[in-house]
């Protein structure tokens, strides 16, 4: 699926009150997720997901969105360190790595 | 903090104090420069050189946002024209719009201590004093673009004449300038408001209510800037730049400052004749009879020079009209309620009928020239060449030999249309010493500026004498910056970092009262946060008005 | 309401409070310098932003005097003298010293920055490589027709979102500057406006705008490739809607609006330079803009991320002549994106030293590159602890620009804006710190360069206060 690391609005004021605060780690940690793909893989609100890809993983916890807001297949989430861990260091001669539409997999985390 | 110093047994010119090549002492004491020194002063030896005072750009486009836009724009321009770092002085990049390290330490070199920055928006005010800062060893200052500003327009539409004054000393006084700009005068409506179209006669309503003129807001400034008393007049870029028959917007222009003091700049650009939309012909004659004939005129030539230009202008339709011939990258920045600017990389090309025109017409200016204090050097740096060509061109106009030979290589169809081949005049050293120092200080009042005389500030330039005057301009063998060796037998010896020259006029606070309505209603920033404090001048001198 | 504003009110009279005037924010490159700052100055915190944002009333409550150590080495406390002489020592013995940062900091703690890297002849990036560079390469290759924040409030009637998210990012720009705010030729505010949102995903900017393209992800290139064919008149297949997912008569439709409009504006964001064309996105996005200017006024704006970024560019681009990405090994400036870049310095593993100001890469960066800055010895100025500070070798903790010191900013428009600080810190600020790291780097420098003797110490001695 394809993840898109962006600003919101709770990123941008918990990152004021400090960046290794529990609520900036709690924000980027909280991936968007179509809600018919969540059906699909079998999960709910709040259990937690393994991104990977061949950069590395995370684990983070997921929200569902309505297909009128957010595409099947799409995922979002708030930057961070957890979306910092699948970003590749290629920049194929930009200074810019790619830091949005990075193709991840998928894995529900099984409590 | 500077030395003591005699120098002795130079060839001296000094026009102000009329020296034409003399072999006389100069002493500096203090920064100054002063009668006479102690035995025990440090001699510099100027045994076959030629000294004059430290040269004066009167129109430069060197700091600020426009001119860093042009260099963001253009690496390219300046990849293979480096400019290392030495122990005492700053690495850079250079092309036709060097970075700022690189712009003072490359005037020093040609033996340049003051540079004014032609256009600014007052917007970008602050801006340019940081760059300023940046700027090392020339004394500098700038003028602010305030022809297009709606406000000010406003008034003029009203006739609020004595609100106008006040306002314009106002706006001189929050940007710490130098002079009031005008440049394309009520063109810039035109341009943002009706679609990219433009201004093309001084009598055209213009202006956001469609009812002002361009020669209205020339006049009105004119007006203003004489009876507050500036060291140096409205600077004046005319409507209707490069297109052909523009003389008569300039002549017109000139005729609505009457007697009172006006500076046109870069006036080869607005000295063409022939039919619009077909090729110019030179037009060069009539204007420089023109200035000659009015003393309250000044202008700069603006020169163009073949090879590499960078345009970057506040005639922002001029620039796109340009871009339509290139082709290629074009930057446009529009500013609000005042004024905007367009940039684009230029080539002036010599098999080209219109650029060898314009080449020539500048020649034809200065060789026609019968008062070299007031027709002064420029290239309107970087859009009809760079400073670094300024050499070149005194080599143009001191050696008719060598003109013959450029003129060869020029596209011979223009050569026919100007006058510029019957023309064997050559220039002096003391003419040059005029039209780079002498002139530019006199015509912006800068007093202590252009001369040798005691009193004056110790910018003193040191040339060895040669019989290629391109060579022998193109790098000074001593450059005394405010009595301080800043270049040495070629070598820079310390770095520095020049004053800000700039003026307040006097007005009444009261005027904020209807600024500040403005301001809330149409800018962006808050009125509070808009004039520059002063701390942003670091090293500055007031120059005295009215 | 009124209860509350009440006890807000006892709550102020209580207390010693200061009001700052028309104060700037500098949390995102909107750069608000209408705020009221109320400041509690016994308890050294602002208890009020009025005029602020969500992300403006959290930057200014949060950034408070913490009780912690002005200086660091290797997570040891020092005094700021012996961080300052270990901060040059590193960076003088480097072979391939990187400054990266510099978004969150003022003007002049920037031109420090850039000095100090000169000496050094090291390599000075700043957060632009990873943020709008990108947009800043295509300026390089197509220029742009843009204009300041002022005249799209007076002006524009066709405002253009693309690639970003304004409500949570730039919470004010449609208040302040684009959509609502009522102008000298847009009396009528939103009235005068149509508002167009091109997002891949619907985010809660689209409350905002009048039409909604939703372009597959990836295809941003395409569909601004088509815009500009069908400006020139260049006939398109209606198979764009396959490749793209925008149906031609959205892309017809909103060309005759773009040539119809009287002054049209398009903002643009990290949706365009972060995805699959990065510099081509945005080159595609400016040139359509440009070819715009043959039928009506038209403007382009990248939507800047941070308070300063902009002057970042403003500030390397003046002194060396290139806006980011520059090295100085060989004693003079060169302009490579992809090798002077930091992503690629930190990711090639060719730097072995860094100094961090104002940024967070150890937070942000691709991964390989955050391992590599965990295995050089780094110097970081910053406000907050992050993860960036956790991993320096030296760490100064400064005080935070508009809030604690003063200076100089630029809004994303290019537009310097001045500084009003609330309230004092004790912990020096960048501009200062680096001006004693440049100082003594400096000294160094000669000290190395000339092995002694008279006539080297009076060269020393000649060099004026270096600029």
């Amino acid at each position: 699926m394809m993840l898109i690391p962006g600003r919101s609005s709770k990123q941008g004021t918990s990152l004021n009150k400090g960046k290794l605060k529990e609520e900036y780690l709690e924000v980027t940690s909280t991936l968007e997720m179509n809600k018919d793909d969540m059906e699909k893989i079998g999960l709910v609100d709040g259990d937690k997901v393994r991104l990977s890809n061949e950069i590395g993983e995370t684990i983070v916890s997921c929200i569902g969105k309505k297909p009128e807001d957010l595409s099947e297949g799409v995922l979002f989430i708030p930057y961070g360190p957890p979306s910092s861990q699948l970003m590749a260091s290629d920049t194929a001669g930009s200074g810019m790595p790619l830091s949005k539409h990075m193709m991840v997999d998928v894995e529900k985390i099984k409590n | 903090m500077s030395a003591t110093m005699r120098i002795v047994n130079g060839q001296v010119y000094d026009p102000k104090n009329n020296i034409n090549g003399e072999i006389k002492e100069i002493c500096i004491q203090d920064g100054k420069i002063v009668d006479a020194v102690d035995d025990d002063a440090t001699i510099i030896d100027a045994k076959g050189m030629v000294i004059m005072p430290g040269g004066v750009d009167i129109h430069c486009h060197i700091a600020g946002p426009k001119v860093n836009l042009a260099r963001k724009l253009t690496p390219e321009a300046r990849r293979h024209d480096v400019h290392p770092s030495t122990p005492f002085t700053r690495s850079g990049s250079g092309g036709t719009t060097p970075s700022t390290f690189a712009a003072g330490y490359r005037y020093a070199t040609l033996g340049y201590t003051t540079a004014m920055e032609a256009a600014v928006s007052p917007i970008g005010a602050r801006h340019v004093l940081e760059e300023f800062e940046d700027t090392p060893i020339i004394d500098k200052g700038f003028y602010v673009l305030l022809g297009n500003n709606i406000f000010l327009h406003n008034l003029i539409r009203e006739k609020r004449f004595e609100e106008f004054e006040q306002a314009v000393a106002w706006w001189v006084n929050a940007t710490k300038a130098y002079t009031v700009k005008l440049v394309n005068p009520g063109g810039d409506e035109a341009w943002k408001g009706k679609k990219n179209s433009n201004v093309t006669d001084i009598d055209e309503k213009t202006g956001p209510s469609g009812d002002i003129t361009p020669r209205q807001i020339i006049e009105a400034f004119v007006k203003t800037v004489n009876k507050q008393g500036y060291p140096h007049p409205p600077h004046i870029h005319c409507n209707n730049l490069g297109h052909s028959g523009n003389y008569i917007t300039t002549l017109e222009t000139m005729k609505t400052a009457g007697d009172l003091r006006a500076h046109i700049a870069h006036i080869q650009f607005h000295s063409y004749g022939g039919e619009v939309g077909k090729n110019p012909i030179s037009k060069a004659a009539e204007i420089a009879d023109y200035v000659n004939n009015h003393p309250n005129i000044t202008c700069d030539v603006g020169q163009v020079m073949f090879g590499e230009s960078t345009i970057m202008t506040a005639d922002a339709p001029l620039a796109y009209v340009l871009k339509g011939h290139t082709k290629g990258k074009w930057v446009n920045a529009d500013t609000e309620c005042e004024s905007g600017c367009g940039i684009l990389p230029f080539t002036y090309q010599e098999h080209l009928y219109m650029h060898t025109l314009q080449w020539a017409i500048g020649l034809e200016l200065f060789l026609l020239s019968e008062d070299p204090w007031r027709i002064i050097l420029s290239t309107d740096h970087p859009n009809g060449g760079s400073f670094m060509a300024y050499p070149k061109l005194i080599k143009l106009l001191m050696d008719e030999k060598f003109r013959h030979e450029e003129m060869k290589r020029v596209n011979q169809k223009a050569l026919k249309k100007c006058s510029l081949p019957e023309l064997k005049r050559e220039y002096t050293l003391y003419e040059i010493a005029i039209i780079t120092r002498a002139g530019p200080a006199k015509a912006l009042g800068l007093e202590t500026k252009g001369h040798l005389g005691v009193g004056a500030d110790a910018d003193i330039t040191i040339y060895d004498s040669m019989d290629d005057k391109e060579m022998m301009f193109s790098t000074a063998r001593y450059v005394f910056k405010s009595g301080e060796p800043m270049i040495a037998n070629h070598e820079f010896k310390t770095d520095s970092q020049g004053t800000v020259y700039h003026i307040e006029p006097t007005y009444d606070n009261k005027i904020e009262e209807v600024l500040k309505p403005f301001f809330e209603d149409f800018y962006s920033i808050e009125f509070s946060n808009y004039p520059v404090d002063d701390h942003y001048l670091h090293q500055h001198e007031i120059i005295k008005t009215g | 309401m009124p209860e509350e504003a009440n006890s807000r009110k006892t709550e102020e009279q209580n207390k010693n409070i200061k009001i700052v005037e028309d104060a700037t924010c500098t949390f995102c490159g909107c750069v608000c310098d209408d705020m009221e700052l109320h400041v509690d100055v016994d308890e050294k915190r602002i208890i009020k932003a009025k005029n602020a944002c969500v992300l403006g009333r959290a930057w200014f409550a949060e950034h408070t005097i913490e009780d912690a150590p002005a200086a660091l080495i290797d997570g040891k406390e020092v005094s700021v003298e012996e961080a300052v002489e270990e901060a040059a020592q590193t960076l003088v013995k480097a072979k391939f010293p990187i400054t990266y940062g510099l978004s969150d900091t003022t003007s002049e703690a920037q031109k420090q920055a850039v000095a100090i890297t000169d000496y050094i002849k090291g390599n000075i990036d700043t957060t632009t490589s990873v943020c709008h560079g990108p947009s800043g390469l295509a300026f390089q290759g197509v220029g742009e027709s843009t204009s300041t924040l002022g005249e799209v409030k007076n002006r524009a009637d066709l405002v253009i979102y693309w690639g970003g998210n304004p409500a949570e990012s730039h919470p004010r720009h449609f208040g302040r500057y684009a959509v609502t705010p009522k102008g000298m030729f847009t009396p009528n505010g939103k009235k005068d406006r149509t508002v167009v949102l091109v997002d891949v995903r619907k985010t809660k900017s689209a409350g905002v705008a009048d039409i909604l393209i939703r372009p597959k992800p990836g295809k941003d290139f395409e569909v601004l490739w088509a815009l500009r064919a069908l400006v020139k008149g260049v006939s398109i297949s209606t198979d764009i809607e396959k490749e793209t997912g925008v149906p031609l008569e959205v892309l017809t439709d909103l060309v005759e609006r773009m040539k119809n409009c009287r002054f049209g504006v398009l903002f643009f964001g990290m949706g365009l330079t972060m995805t699959r064309g990065r510099h081509f996105n945005s080159g595609a996005l400016l040139a359509l803009a440009t070819d715009l200017n043959e039928y009506t006024h038209f403007v382009a704006k990248p939507v800047r991320g941070h308070g300063n970024v902009t002057g970042a560019d403003n500030v390397v681009s003046w002194q060396t002549g290139y806006p980011f990405g520059v090295n100085f090994s060989r004693g003079y400036p060169r302009f490579n994106p992809g090798e002077f870049t930091t992503v690629d310095t930190l990711s090639n593993g060719d730097a072995d030293a860094a100094m961090i100001i104002a940024s967070d890469p150890g937070s942000n960066f691709p991964k390989k590159a955050i391992e590599h800055l965990k295995n050089i010895p780094v110097v970081v100025l910053d406000t907050k602890s992050t993860d960036t500070t956790k991993l320096a070798h030296v760490a100064f903790k400064t005080a935070t620009y508009g809030i604690n010191t003063g200076g100089t900013v630029y809004r994303m428009d290019d537009v310097s804006i001045p500084l009003r600080p609330a309230f004092e810190s004790p912990f020096p600020d960048d501009e200062s710190i680096l001006k004693a790291i440049k100082k003594r780097v400096h000294e160094l420098i000669l000290k190395n360069n000339h092995s002694g003797g008279a006539s080297g110490e009076a060269k020393v001695a000649a060099a004026v206060n270096p600029l």
